[in-house]
């Protein structure tokens, strides 16, 4: 039991983030040593993530999604901490934005194929407005070492800008190719393979119209996911919305995930420093 | 393009110059769509206007003119606009619009009307060095349209009203340029003014209390001219509006604590109420005395006992005379104001849940039906569901529980309720004010937005309150009040203040006051940070600005106090200190602006005398005559019905699922689309204890018969929690009253007879009030005519969950389940669903066993406990034709019943046909029922736990998705796919 505590995460919160709560919750269940921290504190003292394994950029509001969501947290970092945060993944760090955490990664050209450049945008939902339901997530085969192709995790969205847009088909065909389309919507009933062609999943199981399904990508080393729905709030056996109808449950299957991810972290993690 | 359009366009940029600023515009590309304007286009059509061939819409920025072309464009390309989403416009100070073909409207917050957009931007450009030379960014918002297509100006005028803008906070402009930027407030003089009082006639003290928004009454106004006369000598204006805002209704609550004369309807000697809360609503709590009632009607909002060393709170607030101006805004500081009630609770809590109900005018009312200076109830309802969504979900709270009524009453009176539940460590739940503690604000500044919120909420609405009252409405700032949340809860662990109070109707000069009451406190105006210059002294002691907390610091934790929350950016300022005066004083730059008696403030206010009679409406009993179209039918247009038919298009809305805590959701169902009777939380991810959230009303009850109307509704909220899994021996309720002028005998005795109701319920069910509010006067003027709401009271009820995993879903679950109901149904079908349907008036309301429905209640809830039960749904509007469609596509099965097993009561013999029998027994809306599914193999011990309450089984559930029913006369009533009832129930009226 020793060996769980030796993954540690670091939780950034800023002005307006609401999901801290449940992801510290889920980082804790799954076994990592979970840290909450303002970006103001980061900011004066960025060695902190020297000796973390995973930041983690929870969902929310921040600042209000003013101006547009994630915009204004994503200059703030990309001012304040963006060194820090790229040497961090270049040491093998992971990073992982939920929902308003994703928006942020997306503003901040994290996942974009070519560096500085922006072609690849979250923004308003097809319906217009901000939708909370739960939807069918698939794991893709992508670069993120701890998801399992295939696999369907249930999970709530609660987003008004989570429509992912591409500039062109050929952003669209690239992400694929390189292993970046991490997780997509799915009608559980009629599964059918994800791909740059792929038809659209009707709404509301595609809750915002995203093109291809894609409800999150990694970065070509799969050290850095962002997505739009929340795991961490299924983690309890009573999470799932229909969990009345289901055989009795252990968890909920959002926990999987992040347990999944903490274990890839022990395993990618350098030998600790001054563990016992 | 209409020629003369074109030329009208012409002359208005010469007269009207484009503002001395920036603009820049953000619109979307075409390839990435603009679901905003399809919208727009989308809604004009329902206006009546022509459908547009394009509607684009822009965020657009004003930006100070000193600003460089240079860093204007990197703020719009970098800051502004997303490269992949957006395209930009950029146009310099003084230039006109680049003219297209169409209409280009825009509309901009006016000015002093807060702007957390701006706000935002401005911090962000001051942060990373974008400032112009020589000042500020200067930053203001507004919203751009542009119309691809040919608008008459009257069309534009109407589209812009009714659609795009509120003009009570917002200007538009059609086809001009220029927008109010950089306007300045007019100025007023800091310091002491005086009022002239003393020698004013009886006509000139109602004269004043009018025109300064006093709302005082004239015994009022003289008590304070005999307090003056007593000092021999005039009172500051500062001092004037503190008596009016701590005398309001809306903080004193002076009808249900003053002195009523009630005539009794049946008859009998007139009957002496000596504060009318203390003998019904609260002598109920003070006589069930129970242990796990914390604190209640002391605070601001009632703390109960939950596990683990928390507490729970809860508070619901009303919010309806600044909602029914702007909708949007109203609702938004509505949730605002009680999440900071429950911030302010005890030495403070964390909200977990946020709960709304709505009464509005019927959706589909006529045009001609609105009276004039009123919103389409369409309109008020969308802009109080996005004003809840946009301040709950930033604040990251689920809003979880709630209802929608109409009613045609509630036209131009709509009521906002709103509520929040928290959670507290129980050592926080007292706090205390000591002489000598500082008075510290924490949170927003203060600003002109809100003036007279309190003494405003105590007027008639008419139809020039959209005009006069702009003032009164604020617009909330919720990352404000989130950074303060934040801030305040780990200032509370480390014990850095002693008690604390929002900010709410009558701003600092409540908070302040109410805090010093029994100590005295002395304040300086001169720190108080400002969001713009020119507020009188007055104007900052009353402003009712938002996002503001005050707390009662001890002098050795200030400084660690101010530069925790300076650390989130989150400004605290030193007021003053408590003193051991019992006088409070107020100074502003040297002169002291308001000196007075706390004892005076808080107790030198006349008790009104009134009297109280209500007399029962005079309808025949229509009696329970089938229904003109059939049974089947009827079922589907009570489903129809805006009042039953599906909400998804709200609960979706509302982000219901943040902090990971929710158990038992407000859709539920095999396609998440079933009402579920209540919402569960799991508090505490360490016990697996839980609180169920739950409500009920009904106004049409309350026109009928005031005081069975207060014991259904809280045997409805009691009935939803327990169908859910509530302990009913663990529930607390409120009580949130709005009513009519209760000058009027006839309102303030339906009053009385609703509190009777509540305290004999409440006695009767053993559930304890721990928390209320009122609103009264919610009425109307149209010329001579005033019109009243109907009588409403909303009973919100929260209820413990021993085990959440025991929780039981309305959805049935498997075929060849058994399906019992609970509860005795009788002819009773006075404001009913189904008589509302058939146009029928009057009729018995249906009238709670107050000695069963306790021992019924706790017997279900023992079977719940001890599993038996699959699921269960609470019969109530519509009654069990309604319970049982709902169960029935809920679990997409089918459900058989039989209406001669039903157990019923009160039949009349000779007069109960066969057609009448069953149209009582499907549509009766008795209380203290449930639909009940149980298993094969769990039954004889539900039976069991059951035995000696009326409890039978009318079917089972089946596979075959149709609900099938047969009559008393033993053939079959009717027949309805599952497929038709959800069908039914998602046509009505979807946002």
């Amino acid at each position: 039991m020793q060996r769980d505590s030796d993954v540690r995460a670091l939780v950034l919160r800023s002005a307006g983030t609401n999901c801290d709560g449940e992801t510290v919750r889920a980082f804790s269940l799954a076994g990592a040593q979970t840290s909450l921290v303002h970006l103001n504190e980061l900011a004066r003292d960025p060695a902190r993530l020297h000796d973390q394994e995973i930041l983690v950029l929870p969902g929310g509001f921040s600042y209000g999604d003013y101006i547009a969501a994630g915009r204004v947290f994503g200059l703030e970092l990309r001012q304040r901490l963006l060194e820090p945060l790229q040497r961090f993944v270049e040491e093998g760090g992971f990073v992982v934005g939920i929902c308003n955490g994703f928006q942020i990664l997306v503003e901040l050209g994290l996942f974009e194929p070519e560096a500085g450049q922006r072609h690849i945008a979250l923004t308003d939902n097809a319906a217009n407005r901000f939708e909370c339901r739960w939807i069918t997530l698939r794991s893709e085969r992508c670069a993120t070492p701890y998801l399992v192709p295939g696999e369907l995790l249930p999970a709530p969205v609660a987003h008004g800008e989570g429509r992912f847009v591409v500039q062109d088909k050929d952003v669209l065909r690239e992400l694929f190719a390189r292993g970046q389309v991490a997780l997509t919507y799915v009608d559980p009933a009629h599964l059918a393979p994800a791909g740059a062609d792929a038809p659209s999943v009707p709404y509301p199981l595609n809750p915002n119209g995203s093109i291809a399904n894609i409800a999150g990508l990694c970065d070509p080393t799969g050290r850095v996911l962002g997505l739009m729905p929340h795991p961490e709030r299924n983690l309890a056996p009573w999470h799932h919305p229909r969990w009345t109808r289901l055989p009795a449950r252990e968890a909920g299957e959002g926990l999987g995930f992040y347990r999944r991810m903490v274990e890839a972290a022990r395993a990618r993690s350098p030998l600790p420093t001054s563990k016992p | 393009m209409t020629p003369t359009a074109e030329a009208s366009k012409d002359e208005t940029l010469s007269v009207h110059p484009a503002p001395d600023a920036w603009r820049v515009e953000v619109f979307r590309r075409a390839a990435i769509g603009d679901p905003e304007g399809a919208h727009v286009a989308a809604a004009m059509g329902e206006l009546g206007l022509a459908r547009p061939a394009e509607v684009r819409v822009a965020k657009g920025y004003l930006l100070a003119p000193g600003y460089a072309k240079k860093v204007v464009d990197e703020i719009a390309t970098q800051v502004l606009a997303d490269p992949v989403v957006n395209e930009v416009r950029v146009l310099a100070p003084r230039a006109a619009a680049r003219s297209g073909t169409g209409h280009r409207i825009l509309v901009m917050p006016r000015p002093g009307v807060m702007d957390p957009v701006a706000h935002t931007l401005e911090d962000l450009l001051a942060r990373s060095g974008r400032t112009p030379q020589n000042g500020s960014p200067a930053v203001a918002t507004y919203r751009v349209f542009e119309l691809r297509g040919t608008y008459a100006r009257e069309e534009l005028a109407q589209l812009s009203a009714k659609l795009l803008a509120n003009e009570t906070i917002e200007v538009v402009r059609v086809d001009r340029e220029d927008l109010p930027y950089g306007e300045r407030f007019p100025s007023a003089l800091r310091g002491r003014v005086e009022v002239p009082l003393l020698r004013r006639s009886d006509e000139e003290l109602v004269q004043l209390s009018r025109e300064g928004q006093l709302s005082l009454s004239l015994t009022e106004m003289r008590a304070i001219q005999a307090h003056f006369s007593g000092l021999k000598r005039e009172p500051s204006a500062c001092e004037l509006e503190t008596l009016a805002q701590t005398w309001s209704e809306h903080c004193k609550h002076k009808t249900f604590t003053g002195v009523i004369d009630f005539t009794p309807p049946e008859g009998g000697p007139v009957q002496r109420i000596d504060n009318l809360l203390k003998s019904t609503i609260a002598r109920a709590t003070f006589e069930l005395a129970k242990p796990w009632c914390v604190s209640v009607f002391k605070d601001n909002a009632g703390i109960v006992a939950f596990d683990q060393g928390q507490d729970l709170c809860i508070k619901v607030e009303t919010h309806n005379h600044p909602s029914a101006i702007d909708p949007y805004g109203g609702a938004g500081t509505g949730i605002g104001g009680v999440i900071r009630d429950v911030l302010g609770a005890g030495r403070g809590a964390r909200p977990i849940a946020n709960t709304d109900a709505f009464f509005v005018g019927p959706p589909d009312l006529p045009k001609e039906r609105v009276p004039k200076g009123t919103m389409h109830p369409r309109r008020i309802l969308r802009g109080v569901v996005a004003g809840v969504r946009d301040y709950g979900n930033r604040m990251g709270i689920p809003t979880v529980s709630g209802g929608v009524w109409f009613d045609e009453g509630y036209t131009a009176n709509p009521l906002v309720y709103a509520g929040t539940i928290g959670i507290l460590p129980h050592a926080d739940a007292e706090k205390e004010v000591r002489s000598g503690d500082v008075i510290v604000s924490v949170g927003g500044r203060t600003g002109r937005d809100g003036i007279h919120g309190a003494t405003f909420s105590s007027v008639e609405l008419s139809e020039h309150s959209e005009t006069v009252s702009s003032s009164a409405v604020q617009i909330g700032d919720p990352i404000t009040e989130k950074r303060t949340l934040d801030c305040l809860l780990v200032a509370r662990d480390r014990g850095l203040y002693r008690a604390l109070t929002d900010c709410g109707a009558g701003g600092y000069s409540s908070a302040v006051g109410e805090m010093g009451e029994n100590t005295g406190a002395e304040v300086e105006l001169e720190d108080v940070h400002l969001k713009y210059p020119g507020l009188a002294s007055h104007e900052i002691w009353i402003s009712e600005a938002q996002e503001r907390m005050v707390l009662a610091v001890p002098p050795e934790h200030v400084d660690e106090l101010v530069s925790l929350f300076a650390a989130e950016d989150v400004e605290a300022t030193v007021l003053g200190r408590f003193t051991d005066t019992q006088r409070l004083v107020v100074k502003d730059r040297g002169a002291i602006v308001c000196e007075l008696d706390m004892r005076f403030l808080h107790g030198g206010n006349p008790r009104p005398v009134r009297s109280a009679r209500w007399t029962r409406p005079e309808h025949a009993d229509p009696g329970c005559a089938a229904p003109t179209r059939g049974h089947a039918r009827t079922l589907l247009a009570l489903l129809a019905l805006p009042e039953v038919a599906s909400k998804e298009w709200i609960v979706r809305q509302y982000d219901h699922e943040v902090q990971g805590n929710s158990v038992v959701k407000s859709l539920v169902g095999v396609h998440g689309d079933a009402p579920s009777d209540a919402a569960v939380l799991q508090p505490l991810a360490s016990s697996r204890m839980g609180v169920a959230i739950a409500c009920g009303a009904n106004p049409r009850f309350g026109v009928l018969d005031p005081y069975a109307m207060a014991l259904a509704v809280i045997d409805e909220a009691l009935r939803n929690a327990v169908a859910v899994g509530a302990d009913p021996a663990r529930v607390a309720i409120l009580d949130n009253f709005s009513w009519g002028n209760c000058d009027k005998p006839d309102r303030l005795g339906s009053l009385v007879l609703a509190s009777q109701g509540c305290y004999d319920a409440a006695k009767a069910f053993g559930t304890p009030f721990v928390s209320g509010k009122d609103s009264l006067n919610n009425e109307y003027r149209v010329g001579d005519e005033t019109l009243s709401i109907p009588p409403t009271l909303l009973i919100t009820a929260l209820g413990i969950v021993p085990d959440v995993a025991r929780c039981v879903s309305m959805d049935a679950k498997r075929a060849g389940n058994r399906v019992y109901v609970v509860g005795a149904t009788r002819p009773e079908l006075g404001g009913s669903l189904l008589h509302e349907l058939e146009g029928r008036r009057g009729g018995r309301v249906p009238r709670v066993e107050l000695a069963r429905a306790p021992r019924l209640f706790a017997a279900l809830h023992a079977a719940v406990r001890a599993g038996c039960v699959a699921s269960c749904h609470d019969l109530s509007e519509g009654g069990l034709a309604l319970a049982a469609a709902e169960m029935a596509f809920g679990g997409e099965l089918g459900l058989a019943l039989d209406l001669a097993q039903l157990p019923v009561e009160g039949a009349l013999a000779g007069a109960d046909t066969t057609g009448e029998a069953d149209t009582w027994r499907l549509f009766a809306e008795s209380c203290s029922r449930f639909l009940v599914e149980v298993t094969a193999e769990r039954a004889p011990e539900f039976e069991r736990l059951l035995a000696g309450l009326p409890c039978a089984a009318l079917g089972e559930v089946r596979a075959e998705p149709v609900l099938s029913v047969r009559g008393t006369a033993g053939r079959a009533l009717f027949e309805v796919p599952v497929a038709e009832l959800r069908r039914a129930f998602h046509s009505a009226f979807q946002g």
